[in-house]
Protein backbone atom coordinates (compact mmCIF):
# COMPACT_ATOMS: atom_id res chain seq x y z
CA UNK A 1 0.00 0.00 0.00
CA UNK A 2 1.42 3.56 -0.71
CA UNK A 3 1.64 5.83 1.65
CA UNK A 4 -1.54 7.60 1.70
CA UNK A 5 -3.06 4.41 1.51
CA UNK A 6 -2.10 3.32 4.82
CA UNK A 7 -2.34 6.72 6.26
CA UNK A 8 -6.24 6.48 5.42
CA UNK A 9 -6.72 3.30 6.79
CA UNK A 10 -4.97 3.98 9.75
CA UNK A 11 -6.29 7.46 10.33
CA UNK A 12 -9.84 6.64 9.62
CA UNK A 13 -10.11 3.42 11.37
CA UNK A 14 -9.35 5.29 14.72
CA UNK A 15 -12.24 7.69 13.46
CA UNK A 16 -14.49 4.91 13.38
CA UNK A 17 -14.40 4.06 16.74
CA UNK A 18 -14.57 7.58 17.70
CA UNK A 19 -17.56 8.69 16.16
CA UNK A 20 -20.11 8.26 18.85
CA UNK A 21 -23.32 10.01 17.42
CA UNK A 22 -21.92 9.49 13.61
CA UNK A 23 -20.33 11.20 11.36
CA UNK A 24 -20.48 14.58 12.18
CA UNK A 25 -18.79 14.37 15.89
CA UNK A 26 -15.65 13.07 13.90
CA UNK A 27 -15.69 16.09 11.16
CA UNK A 28 -13.27 18.74 13.24
CA UNK A 29 -10.85 15.29 13.73
CA UNK A 30 -11.36 14.33 10.00
CA UNK A 31 -10.82 18.15 9.00
CA UNK A 32 -7.70 18.17 11.35
CA UNK A 33 -6.30 15.09 10.12
CA UNK A 34 -6.99 15.67 5.87
CA UNK A 35 -5.67 19.43 5.76
CA UNK A 36 -3.82 20.51 9.08
CA UNK A 37 -1.79 17.60 9.94
CA UNK A 38 -1.49 15.73 6.10
CA UNK A 39 -2.39 18.47 4.02
CA UNK A 40 -4.30 16.45 1.30
CA UNK A 41 -6.27 19.80 0.93
CA UNK A 42 -7.40 22.73 1.70
CA UNK A 43 -10.10 23.78 4.33
CA UNK A 44 -12.44 25.43 1.44
CA UNK A 45 -12.16 22.25 -0.66
CA UNK A 46 -12.75 19.81 2.57
CA UNK A 47 -16.20 22.00 2.83
CA UNK A 48 -16.87 21.25 -0.83
CA UNK A 49 -16.60 17.75 -0.49
CA UNK A 50 -18.51 18.10 2.36
CA UNK A 51 -21.30 19.94 1.21
CA UNK A 52 -21.27 17.89 -1.97
CA UNK A 53 -22.05 14.63 0.14
CA UNK A 54 -24.84 16.10 2.20
CA UNK A 55 -26.12 16.93 -1.63
CA UNK A 56 -25.62 13.98 -2.39
CA UNK A 57 -28.55 10.84 -2.01
CA UNK A 58 -27.15 8.17 0.81
CA UNK A 59 -25.55 8.27 4.22
CA UNK A 60 -23.44 11.35 4.91
CA UNK A 61 -20.88 9.03 6.15
CA UNK A 62 -19.81 9.07 2.28
CA UNK A 63 -18.02 12.06 2.78
CA UNK A 64 -15.23 9.77 3.51
CA UNK A 65 -15.34 8.13 0.24
CA UNK A 66 -14.71 11.65 -1.33
CA UNK A 67 -11.70 12.55 0.24
CA UNK A 68 -10.46 9.17 0.09
CA UNK A 69 -10.97 9.51 -3.37
CA UNK A 70 -9.46 12.80 -3.74
CA UNK A 71 -6.37 11.58 -1.82
CA UNK A 72 -5.83 8.58 -3.53
CA UNK A 73 -8.17 7.81 -6.70
CA UNK A 74 -10.66 4.69 -6.28
CA UNK A 75 -8.73 3.03 -4.28
CA UNK A 76 -8.74 5.49 -1.47
CA UNK A 77 -12.20 5.63 -1.67
CA UNK A 78 -12.64 2.47 -1.09
CA UNK A 79 -10.06 1.89 1.93
CA UNK A 80 -11.61 5.06 3.57
CA UNK A 81 -14.58 4.06 3.25
CA UNK A 82 -13.68 0.61 4.71
CA UNK A 83 -11.76 2.26 7.56
CA UNK A 84 -14.34 4.30 8.56
CA UNK A 85 -17.32 1.61 8.57
CA UNK A 86 -15.36 -1.39 9.29
CA UNK A 87 -14.46 -1.53 12.79
CA UNK A 88 -17.59 0.26 14.42
CA UNK A 89 -19.56 -2.38 11.98
CA UNK A 90 -17.31 -5.34 13.80
CA UNK A 91 -18.31 -3.90 17.10
CA UNK A 92 -21.77 -3.35 16.48
CA UNK A 93 -22.47 -7.03 15.02
CA UNK A 94 -20.78 -8.30 18.28
CA UNK A 95 -22.77 -6.26 20.14
CA UNK A 96 -25.71 -6.68 18.78
CA UNK A 97 -25.40 -10.62 19.03
CA UNK A 98 -25.21 -10.34 22.56
CA UNK A 99 -27.45 -7.45 23.84
CA UNK A 100 -30.63 -8.37 25.03
CA UNK A 101 -28.64 -9.43 27.77
CA UNK A 102 -28.52 -6.05 28.70
CA UNK A 103 -31.78 -5.26 28.13
CA UNK A 104 -32.87 -2.15 30.27
CA UNK A 105 -29.80 -2.27 32.14
CA UNK A 106 -28.77 1.17 34.02
CA UNK A 107 -25.41 1.14 33.02
CA UNK A 108 -26.84 1.70 29.47
CA UNK A 109 -28.66 4.95 30.37
CA UNK A 110 -25.89 6.41 32.50
CA UNK A 111 -23.38 5.76 29.80
CA UNK A 112 -26.22 7.38 27.05
CA UNK A 113 -26.44 10.34 29.46
CA UNK A 114 -22.49 10.48 30.05
CA UNK A 115 -21.93 10.66 26.25
CA UNK A 116 -24.21 12.84 24.47
CA UNK A 117 -23.06 16.40 26.59
CA UNK A 118 -20.14 15.49 24.63
CA UNK A 119 -21.52 14.69 21.74
CA UNK A 120 -23.56 17.65 21.34
CA UNK A 121 -19.96 19.63 21.91
CA UNK A 122 -18.52 17.50 19.63
CA UNK A 123 -20.86 18.87 16.38
CA UNK A 124 -21.03 22.09 17.68
CA UNK A 125 -17.33 22.27 16.78
CA UNK A 126 -17.83 20.23 13.89
CA UNK A 127 -20.53 23.25 12.80
CA UNK A 128 -18.22 25.84 13.98
CA UNK A 129 -15.24 24.69 11.61
CA UNK A 130 -16.63 23.39 8.84
CA UNK A 131 -18.33 27.28 9.06
CA UNK A 132 -14.85 28.59 9.04
CA UNK A 133 -14.12 26.63 6.27
CA UNK A 134 -16.55 27.27 3.93
CA UNK A 135 -17.29 30.98 4.62
CA UNK A 136 -15.12 33.37 3.01
CA UNK A 137 -17.56 36.42 2.48
CA UNK A 138 -20.28 38.31 4.34
CA UNK A 139 -22.58 36.78 1.66
CA UNK A 140 -21.07 33.41 2.95
CA UNK A 141 -21.99 33.96 6.29
CA UNK A 142 -25.43 35.70 5.68
CA UNK A 143 -26.38 32.19 4.09
CA UNK A 144 -25.47 29.89 6.92
CA UNK A 145 -26.46 31.93 9.22
CA UNK A 146 -30.17 32.14 7.48
CA UNK A 147 -30.36 28.77 7.04
CA UNK A 148 -29.36 27.96 10.95
CA UNK A 149 -32.38 30.29 11.91
CA UNK A 150 -34.51 28.52 8.95
CA UNK A 151 -33.62 24.90 9.62
CA UNK A 152 -34.08 25.80 13.74
CA UNK A 153 -37.82 28.01 12.87
CA UNK A 154 -39.66 25.65 10.22
CA UNK A 155 -39.46 21.92 9.32
CA UNK A 156 -38.48 22.71 5.81
CA UNK A 157 -36.32 19.91 3.76
CA UNK A 158 -32.48 20.86 4.18
CA UNK A 159 -31.99 20.43 0.05
CA UNK A 160 -34.45 23.39 -0.28
CA UNK A 161 -31.94 25.10 1.61
CA UNK A 162 -28.68 23.69 -0.08
CA UNK A 163 -31.01 24.81 -3.48
CA UNK A 164 -31.07 28.10 -2.05
CA UNK A 165 -27.69 28.55 -1.38
CA UNK A 166 -26.62 27.04 -4.75
CA UNK A 167 -28.96 29.81 -6.21
CA UNK A 168 -27.25 32.91 -4.27
CA UNK A 169 -24.23 31.62 -5.24
CA UNK A 170 -24.88 31.83 -8.62
CA UNK A 171 -26.02 35.11 -8.30
CA UNK A 172 -22.77 35.97 -7.25
CA UNK A 173 -23.93 37.15 -3.73
CA UNK A 174 -21.89 34.67 -1.86
CA UNK B 1 -53.76 -2.84 9.74
CA UNK B 2 -53.29 -4.45 13.21
CA UNK B 3 -54.85 -7.86 12.19
CA UNK B 4 -51.68 -8.04 9.94
CA UNK B 5 -48.86 -9.86 12.12
CA UNK B 6 -45.35 -9.54 11.38
CA UNK B 7 -44.33 -10.25 8.57
CA UNK B 8 -41.80 -13.42 7.45
CA UNK B 9 -37.95 -13.02 8.43
CA UNK B 10 -36.76 -11.41 5.04
CA UNK B 11 -34.09 -13.29 3.15
CA UNK B 12 -30.73 -12.58 2.92
CA UNK B 13 -30.92 -11.57 -0.67
CA UNK B 14 -33.83 -9.75 0.53
CA UNK B 15 -32.15 -7.89 3.21
CA UNK B 16 -29.67 -6.86 0.64
CA UNK B 17 -31.73 -4.85 -2.09
CA UNK B 18 -34.35 -3.56 0.87
CA UNK B 19 -31.02 -1.73 2.44
CA UNK B 20 -30.44 -0.68 -1.56
CA UNK B 21 -33.50 0.99 -1.52
CA UNK B 22 -33.17 2.72 1.95
CA UNK B 23 -29.62 3.83 0.94
CA UNK B 24 -30.01 5.37 -2.43
CA UNK B 25 -33.55 7.42 -1.01
CA UNK B 26 -32.23 9.77 1.51
CA UNK B 27 -31.25 13.01 0.98
CA UNK B 28 -29.76 14.48 4.04
CA UNK B 29 -30.50 11.85 6.56
CA UNK B 30 -31.08 8.24 5.76
CA UNK B 31 -32.62 7.01 9.45
CA UNK B 32 -36.12 8.45 8.72
CA UNK B 33 -36.39 6.05 5.32
CA UNK B 34 -34.95 2.81 7.07
CA UNK B 35 -37.65 3.72 10.04
CA UNK B 36 -40.28 3.46 7.47
CA UNK B 37 -39.04 0.63 5.22
CA UNK B 38 -38.49 -1.77 8.79
CA UNK B 39 -41.49 -0.67 10.68
CA UNK B 40 -44.42 0.49 8.06
CA UNK B 41 -43.74 -1.14 5.19
CA UNK B 42 -41.93 -4.78 5.72
CA UNK B 43 -42.21 -4.98 9.29
CA UNK B 44 -39.43 -6.63 10.33
CA UNK B 45 -39.61 -4.20 13.47
CA UNK B 46 -42.17 -2.95 15.23
CA UNK B 47 -42.35 0.64 16.86
CA UNK B 48 -40.25 -0.69 20.23
CA UNK B 49 -37.92 -2.94 18.60
CA UNK B 50 -36.77 -0.51 16.21
CA UNK B 51 -36.26 2.60 19.01
CA UNK B 52 -34.48 -0.29 21.05
CA UNK B 53 -32.28 -1.25 17.56
CA UNK B 54 -31.90 2.80 17.75
CA UNK B 55 -30.55 3.45 20.89
CA UNK B 56 -27.93 0.70 20.68
CA UNK B 57 -27.17 2.27 17.27
CA UNK B 58 -26.40 5.75 19.16
CA UNK B 59 -24.45 4.15 22.08
CA UNK B 60 -22.02 2.69 19.84
CA UNK B 61 -19.61 4.36 17.76
CA UNK B 62 -19.76 4.86 14.21
CA UNK B 63 -22.54 6.18 11.52
CA UNK B 64 -26.06 5.07 13.35
CA UNK B 65 -27.15 4.22 9.68
CA UNK B 66 -24.68 1.85 9.32
CA UNK B 67 -25.01 0.32 12.53
CA UNK B 68 -28.62 -0.09 11.87
CA UNK B 69 -28.37 -2.19 9.01
CA UNK B 70 -26.00 -4.43 10.67
CA UNK B 71 -27.93 -4.85 13.36
CA UNK B 72 -30.64 -5.95 11.74
CA UNK B 73 -28.72 -7.80 9.16
CA UNK B 74 -27.45 -9.53 12.05
CA UNK B 75 -30.89 -10.14 14.12
CA UNK B 76 -31.91 -11.98 10.90
CA UNK B 77 -28.76 -13.72 9.54
CA UNK B 78 -25.94 -13.21 11.58
CA UNK B 79 -22.87 -12.37 9.92
CA UNK B 80 -23.76 -13.24 5.88
CA UNK B 81 -27.60 -11.20 6.80
CA UNK B 82 -25.02 -8.34 8.73
CA UNK B 83 -22.52 -8.36 5.73
CA UNK B 84 -25.85 -8.02 2.91
CA UNK B 85 -27.35 -5.03 4.72
CA UNK B 86 -24.12 -3.20 5.27
CA UNK B 87 -23.48 -3.84 1.02
CA UNK B 88 -26.85 -2.83 0.41
CA UNK B 89 -27.15 0.36 1.89
CA UNK B 90 -23.65 1.68 0.76
CA UNK B 91 -23.17 0.53 -2.46
CA UNK B 92 -25.70 2.79 -4.66
CA UNK B 93 -24.66 5.98 -2.85
CA UNK B 94 -21.04 4.95 -3.24
CA UNK B 95 -21.37 4.89 -6.65
CA UNK B 96 -23.53 7.85 -6.51
CA UNK B 97 -21.34 10.15 -5.06
CA UNK B 98 -18.22 9.62 -6.71
CA UNK B 99 -19.82 9.69 -9.62
CA UNK B 100 -20.65 13.26 -8.52
CA UNK B 101 -17.11 14.03 -7.58
CA UNK B 102 -16.08 12.68 -10.83
CA UNK B 103 -17.90 15.48 -12.73
CA UNK B 104 -17.26 18.26 -10.11
CA UNK B 105 -13.74 17.37 -10.55
CA UNK B 106 -14.54 18.35 -14.57
CA UNK B 107 -16.61 21.44 -14.25
CA UNK B 108 -15.60 22.37 -10.37
CA UNK B 109 -13.73 24.85 -11.61
CA UNK B 110 -15.91 26.70 -13.84
CA UNK B 111 -16.78 30.05 -12.27
CA UNK B 112 -20.89 29.26 -12.43
CA UNK B 113 -20.46 26.23 -10.87
CA UNK B 114 -17.61 27.29 -8.14
CA UNK B 115 -19.76 29.97 -7.33
CA UNK B 116 -22.74 27.94 -6.62
CA UNK B 117 -20.89 25.76 -4.59
CA UNK B 118 -19.98 28.36 -2.23
CA UNK B 119 -23.40 29.01 -1.75
CA UNK B 120 -24.46 25.25 -0.99
CA UNK B 121 -21.05 24.99 0.95
CA UNK B 122 -22.17 27.90 3.17
CA UNK B 123 -25.64 26.36 3.82
CA UNK B 124 -24.33 22.92 4.25
CA UNK B 125 -22.85 24.81 7.27
CA UNK B 126 -25.23 25.83 8.70
CA UNK B 127 -27.59 22.70 8.85
CA UNK B 128 -24.91 21.39 10.61
CA UNK B 129 -24.85 24.83 13.12
CA UNK B 130 -28.55 24.56 13.59
CA UNK B 131 -28.02 20.39 13.99
CA UNK B 132 -26.39 21.22 17.10
CA UNK B 133 -27.97 23.78 18.65
CA UNK B 134 -30.97 21.67 18.20
CA UNK B 135 -29.56 18.64 20.05
CA UNK B 136 -28.16 21.58 22.70
CA UNK B 137 -31.51 22.67 22.97
CA UNK B 138 -32.94 19.32 23.90
CA UNK B 139 -34.33 18.56 27.60
CA UNK B 140 -31.38 16.13 28.49
CA UNK B 141 -28.79 18.78 28.37
CA UNK B 142 -30.72 20.90 30.72
CA UNK B 143 -28.41 20.21 33.60
CA UNK B 144 -25.14 20.84 35.08
CA UNK B 145 -23.78 17.59 32.91
CA UNK B 146 -23.94 20.52 29.99
CA UNK B 147 -20.32 21.61 31.22
CA UNK B 148 -19.09 18.66 29.53
CA UNK B 149 -20.79 19.80 25.92
CA UNK B 150 -18.96 23.68 26.71
CA UNK B 151 -15.97 21.53 27.26
CA UNK B 152 -15.93 19.55 23.82
CA UNK B 153 -16.45 22.79 22.25
CA UNK B 154 -13.74 24.52 23.78
CA UNK B 155 -11.11 21.77 23.89
CA UNK B 156 -11.94 20.33 19.97
CA UNK B 157 -13.46 23.70 18.38
CA UNK B 158 -10.85 26.21 20.02
CA UNK B 159 -7.49 24.41 21.48
CA UNK B 160 -7.96 21.88 18.59
CA UNK B 161 -6.83 19.18 20.54
CA UNK B 162 -7.06 15.75 18.75
CA UNK B 163 -10.20 14.15 19.40
CA UNK B 164 -8.57 10.76 20.95
CA UNK B 165 -6.91 12.44 23.91
CA UNK B 166 -9.85 14.32 24.71
CA UNK B 167 -12.38 11.54 24.64
CA UNK B 168 -9.65 10.07 26.59
CA UNK B 169 -10.18 12.35 28.88
CA UNK B 170 -14.09 13.37 28.71
CA UNK B 171 -15.85 10.64 28.25
CA UNK B 172 -14.76 8.58 31.22
CA UNK B 173 -14.92 11.98 33.37
CA UNK B 174 -18.48 12.13 31.84
CA UNK B 175 -19.88 8.85 32.26
CA UNK B 176 -18.58 9.12 35.94
CA UNK B 177 -20.27 12.10 36.08
CA UNK B 178 -23.46 10.87 34.93
CA UNK B 179 -23.19 7.81 37.52
CA UNK B 180 -22.83 10.08 40.13
CA UNK B 181 -26.20 12.22 39.66
CA UNK B 182 -27.63 8.76 38.92
CA UNK B 183 -27.54 7.20 42.40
Amino acid sequence: MSDALSQLAIDFSLLSLFAFGGVITVLPEMHRTVVEVHGWMSGAEFARLFALAQASPGPNILVVSLIGWKVAGLAGAVVATAAVCAPSSILTYAVSRIWQRFRGARWRSVVEDGLIPVTVGLMLSGGYLITLAADHSFGAFAVTATTVAVVMSTRIHPLWLMAAGGLLGLAGWV
Amino acid sequence: MSETGPADAPSVAELFLRFTQVGASGFGGVMPWARRMLVEERRWLNADEFSEVLSLCQVLPGPNIVNMAVSVGTRFHGAPGAIAAFLGLLCAPFAIILLLGALFTHYGELPAISAAFRGISAAAAGLIVAMGLKMAASRRLRSPMAVFALAAFVGIALVRLPLGVFLLMAAPASIAAAAWRSR
